[in-house]
């Protein structure tokens, strides 16, 4: 069998739940483009064979993924990807990315530490989330 | 669903000192079941039972429907991997899969074949001169070709380093995904079954402290922190785990179906590890009892 493009990893401390953040790593592969439409997931074999954690999870994380339209269980074959997330938004990411990291030297020169550009970026990005919303 | 463990009322008594009293629980099949508790809690003692490997005092324990250890069928469908691994020290590996062979009815040749291939055990070497991950994934190996429908380990992994551990609880969890058999594990370090389980059995003074499925129990149980108040002060369906109190400070760790609304306090989450210790922590079932009725 050929090897799948993604590999899981889980971090203990982040309060997340294990199959949660197994939904999270394929939704964020499939906006990064590193995982594409028709590429095979891990086996819940190989998942749980890497990560030394329960087949219940692995599974729970796949049916969501399922029921959110994005990958097909085909028995017996593997978990395949039907759908990508990046669609045009993909090639935004670059100039983005330029944009934030001059952003964020202009925070260091005002002084600003890890922890408060932290602060400042998540109630900047939930005030503006709220605002959308209203 | 059928049962794979049932105990209704079960006690062992050694002499004057019981070693497991009134424990009711139901574990439906499908599960990695942790057994979670201090030592000398009664762990062993239940998973013995439930192996048929010894005789309850009181009340009634069935494994998969069956008396443990009742007929040769009801064995060949429970293995047991015993505390700290044993294998024969004189026998070689090759050795114990023929025994294994010759004393499993449903032994799977195969699967015994392809793992000792796999973890790169020569089938020569004595069992004697293995590392202690070596060994353990031997014990492994013969508890998973007897391809059993329900596999006890007790504290599989304590003596293991970290990457043994690991290694051990992958090659479980990837014959549990292939088999679909349950497991019964034991260990008095939450930490080594907070991956692993989806179902967990905390013992403590040998008594079932609690037991239900590890999401159900994360999902009902809250860490509440807020100005001093008194327990019966709290609405009658949060029942507490734990309290501690300062001067102006109360913290409890509740365990309640329904949300919490109340403002007063910052609700947080518990990690499985903190749950279990919290009800480690906890006052014994008596005393909370009477404490109960102290209130009324």
């Amino acid at each position: 069998m050929e090897i799948p493009v993604i590999e899981f990893h889980l971090d203990a401390k982040s309060g997340v739940s294990p199959y949660l953040q197994l939904v999270q790593q394929v939704r964020h592969a499939l906006r990064l483009g590193l995982l594409r439409e028709g590429d095979r997931l891990p086996t819940v074999k190989e998942a749980v064979a890497q990560l030394a954690i329960n087949p219940n999870t692995v599974l729970k994380a796949y049916r969501e993924l399922e029921h959110e339209g994005l990958v097909a269980a085909r028995p017996g074959v593997g978990t395949f990807v039907t759908k990508t997330l990046t669609d045009t938004s993909l090639a935004a990411h670059g100039p983005l990315r330029l944009e934030l990291q001059r952003w964020l030297a202009k925070a260091r020169r005002a002084g600003l530490d890890d922890e408060s550009i932290e602060a400042l970026f998540t109630t900047t990005f939930r005030t503006t989330a709220q605002e959308d919303i209203a | 669903m059928t049962s794979v463990l049932e105990a209704r009322a079960l006690g062992k008594r050694y002499g004057r000192r019981w070693a497991l009293r009134d424990c009711t629980v139901d574990v439906p099949a499908g599960h990695v079941v942790g057994l979670v508790g201090p030592n000398g809690a009664g762990k062993t003692t239940l998973l013995k039972l439930a192996g048929g490997q010894l005789e309850p005092t009181a009340g009634d324990i069935t494994v998969l429907g069956g008396r443990p250890g009742a007929t040769p069928a009801q064995l060949a469908r429970v293995g047991f991997v015993a505390q700290d691994t044993p294998v024969y020290a004189g026998l070689t590996v090759a050795d114990h899969l023929r025994l294994g062979e010759r004393l499993n009815p449903r032994w799977d040749a195969d699967v015994a074949r392809e793992r000792v291939a796999r973890l790169g055990l020569g089938p020569g070497q004595r069992a004697g001169r293995l590392s202690g991950g070596q060994r353990a994934q031997l014990a492994l190996t013969l508890g998973l070709a007897k391809r059993p429908e329900l596999l006890i380990l007790d504290e599989p992994v304590a003596a293991l380093d970290p990457l043994a551990r690991r290694e051990f609880l992958q090659g479980l969890m990837e014959a549990v995904a292939e088999h679909e058999f349950s497991v019964l594990l034991s260990s008095h370090l939450v930490s080594d079954l907070e991956r692993i389980c989806d179902y967990l059995i905390v013992l403590v003074d040998s008594h079932v402290r609690v037991a239900g499925e590890t999401e159900r129990l994360l999902a009902t149980h809250h860490r509440l922190t807020g100005p001093r108040r008194d327990p019966g002060r709290l609405p009658a369906d949060q029942h507490v785990v734990s309290a501690s109190h300062t001067d102006r400070q109360s913290t409890y760790v509740v365990r309640t179906d329904a949300p919490i609304h109340d403002p007063a306090w910052t609700v947080s989450r518990l990690s499985l590890e903190d749950l279990v210790l919290a009800h480690m922590d906890g006052p014994p079932a008596e005393s909370r009892r009477a404490a109960l009725e102290v209130q009324r």
